[in-house]
């Protein structure tokens, strides 16, 4: 809805002080690195050609030095940028999938389940490296995801929902504290279990 | 095989028109069906209906397809003038585009219905306009499918413009109707393997570029581009030097005796001096709006065809009032000048095998009544349609057990072979001789008179250098004469000549 891929039914979207529904959709999209579960890399064009779009949509030419900056950003060789997209593996290309959202120096930076697809390893580096990408850019970024322990390990805000209604708006160290209601000490309540049900494995296991 | 090679050399014109056009029409199918694929991947309605309108249209049999453009072409004339063509290139066209369409459409719409979402939803996610998402995501992603799509309508264009012969367009189509119609088999396969080699040799080029979208490769769809490119610039070219407004056209319907006197009417004018070109083939329905059109200069027609098609009259008042009573209306109508008569008729008869008329005692169409359920009866194609037979139906109050379509020359086959009791034989026809049938009379009169009549168009009407070298003809052809010419195309085996070799033997025959 931010970036008015959904219009909303109800309610107004601000993004600054401005509705998001009167501004110009294409450009509006151009402020706002876009980062989902399907990733979307264009096929048809080479990896650093993917990553230089959102310049080349609005009229400038993303200089090859611009472009290897972005690819060491998400730790990727600079070379890579001559590549097509399916020679890679998922994770590089959601890892080009995030250089190409940062592209354009966005002012907001969505990712909407961006780490669904991968594998758990590949994913919890990912998920480190795009905090860290956070802290260093000092970027505004909204994560959507349905994995609990990455939103408390990742973000510095959780907002829970359900079915449409925002039923907790709390800290990750609130929410582990016992605040935001049945439904977010729901969800909090599954990592913390698996959490312990590990350290009781552990611990039983170096007794035997 | 030296002879159909000595064919496909003398086939160059018409090969360039069976390019410019195929290409036309493939071009003029890309145009409308690429638009139209864009606007159905984004309205389902249009969609169906689009898809649902391009498979209709390919139920229809192409040669259907391509006579309905004359009379939709004759009715738009309210709208669009007296220029408007009905014969030739344009319905060729619009008939050959639409049958191209299905193919392109279709491959367009799956392809583009078979995007990767993701990829749709970074193109928008990345702030991509409409026009954009279209020309940067979808109509690259698209294109080898679409260049398949086209792959196929090329190849089907080209082998269905074989037959725009029948309205009158010089096509590769040419060759194979003189020869299925004069049995001349080097001529049928000069004119397929021209076709169908033209047709490997675009599916080849088109595969090129495919493989070039497909692979991402520049220089290889780009070949594949300027080869064809080249091949109709060649032909663009080719055709254009042969263009001549002082050429007599020449037309002729789809049999022999048509070819050869097309053949005999030329080599007069040639002798003459003038420079005459042949429009083969034409579907009969057709040869007369094309020379009062001046699509084509001359033909010859037949005074019951026109009594009955153009003065739409039923009645039968007898063979000098009804030639008396055409030549005045055509003067007065369309334009066309009626020469005269060449001296025979080439009229419907009903005729039938001796030893099996001798077998059931019949030698009229009276007789021939009571036998008629358990008989089968050969016409051509157009003939049941026709007034002569609902005259002779209702005349005698005749019917048949079974009713079968023939070409002409399959017709006689049909008969000797039993497949056919009876035929509606041309009294013309050499093989009546030939086959020892027996043509059955017609006491109630009830079949009008066909006497064969040189017309030209309006455009050569006050041309007295081409009367004076045609008038030799009128008068001067027997039917005995006219059925030996046929028959020595009509034949096979010694002695089968080519329509114009017979022409020059009739010549002789008749003293010129």
């Amino acid at each position: 809805m931010v970036n008015t891929l959904v219009t909303p039914s109800g309610g107004r979207v601000l993004f600054g002080d401005d509705d998001v529904t009167t501004l110009k959709q294409s450009q509006l999209r151009r402020r706002v690195g876009y980062v989902f579960q399907g990733i979307g890399l264009f096929p048809h064009f080479t990896v650093g050609e993917n990553i230089a779009i959102g310049p080349r949509l609005a009229g400038e030419k993303l200089p090859a030095a611009r472009i290897a900056q972005l690819l060491t950003l998400v730790e990727l060789e600079p070379d890579v940028a001559s590549r097509m997209p399916d020679e890679l593996s998922g994770g590089q290309r959601q890892r080009v999938g995030v250089a190409r959202a940062l592209a354009g120096d966005p002012e907001l930076l969505i990712m909407d389940e961006p780490f669904g697809a991968l594998d758990p390893i590949t994913r919890d580096a990912l998920g480190e490296k795009v905090r860290e990408l956070h802290d260093k850019l000092g970027l505004t970024t909204i994560m959507v995801t349905h994995d609990m322990a990455e939103a408390l390990l990742l973000a510095d805000r959780v907002l829970v929902m359900s079915y449409g209604d925002l039923v907790a708006d709390h800290t990750p160290r609130e929410l582990l504290a016992g605040k935001g209601g049945e439904i977010a000490q729901g969800l909090v309540a599954v990592p913390r279990q698996q959490a312990e049900k590990l350290a009781l494995m552990e611990k039983s296991g170096a007794a035997s | 095989m030296s002879e159909i090679l000595e064919i496909l050399l003398s086939l160059g014109d018409k090969f360039a028109a069976h390019i410019v056009l195929s290409a036309s029409a493939i071009g003029l199918g890309i145009l409308v069906a690429l638009p139209l694929a864009v606007w159905a991947s984004r309205s389902a309605n249009v969609s169906r209906i689009a898809l649902g309108f391009a498979s209709l249209v390919q139920t229809i049999p192409a040669l259907a397809l391509l006579a309905l453009f004359f009379p939709i072409l004759l009715s738009l004339r309210a709208v669009f003038g007296e220029d408007l063509p009905t014969l030739g290139f344009l319905p060729a066209l619009l008939a050959l585009a639409l049958y191209a369409l299905l193919p392109i459409l279709r491959n367009a719409v799956t392809a583009q219905a078979n995007l990767d979402p993701g990829v749709l939803e970074a193109a928008d996610g990345v702030g991509m306009t409409g026009w954009q998402k279209l020309t940067l995501v979808e109509a690259p992603l698209s294109a080898p499918f679409v260049m398949a799509g086209i792959r196929t309508a090329s190849v089907w264009t080209i082998g269905a413009a074989t037959l725009s012969t029948t309205i009158g367009q010089p096509s590769l189509g040419d060759p194979i109707f003189a020869g299925l119609q004069t049995q001349n088999w080097a001529l049928v396969v000069a004119g397929c393997i021209a076709s169908a080699g033209l047709a490997l040799v675009v599916d080849a080029l088109l595969g090129l570029v495919e493989r070039g979208f497909a692979n991402r490769k520049r220089w290889q769809s780009g070949l594949g581009m300027a080869a064809v490119a080249l091949g109709l610039i060649t032909a663009l070219v080719y055709q254009s030097g042969g263009d001549d407004e002082d050429t007599i056209v020449i037309a002729s319907k789809q049999f022999s005796e048509q070819y050869i006197l097309a053949q005999l009417i030329g080599s007069r004018l040639e002798e003459a001096g003038y420079s005459v070109e042949y429009r083969d083939g034409l579907g009969s329905a057709v040869v007369h709006s094309a020379v009062a059109s001046s699509s084509i200069d001359i033909s010859v027609d037949y005074t019951g065809t026109i009594w009955t098609n153009e003065l739409e009259r039923t009645d039968n008042p007898g063979r000098e009032i009804m030639y008396e009573t055409i030549a005045v209306w055509e003067r007065e109508n369309t334009g066309v000048r009626v020469l005269g008569r060449l001296g025979f008729e080439n009229a419907y008869a009903f005729a039938m095998r001796g030893d099996r008329a001798a077998e059931l005692g019949v030698t009229s169409l009276e007789e021939l009544v009571p036998f008629g359920p358990s008989l089968t009866v050969g016409g051509d194609p157009e003939f049941f349609e026709r007034p002569e037979w609902i005259a002779v139906r209702d005349a005698y109050g005749m019917r048949f057990g079974e009713t079968r379509n023939f070409s002409p020359t399959f017709m006689y086959n049909a008969l000797r072979s039993g497949e056919a009791d009876v035929i509606s034989a041309y009294t013309s026809d050499g093989r009546i001789a030939a086959d020892r049938l027996v043509v059955l009379e017609d006491p109630r009169g009830a079949l009008p008179s066909y006497d064969a009549m040189l017309m030209m168009s309006p455009r050569i009407a006050e041309d007295e250098g081409i009367a004076r070298a045609l008038r030799p003809l009128i008068g001067a052809i027997s039917v005995e004469a006219m059925r030996e010419a046929n028959f020595a195309v009509d034949r096979e085996g010694e002695g089968k000549l080519s329509p114009k070799d017979a022409a020059a033997q009739l010549a002789e025959n008749i003293g010129l």
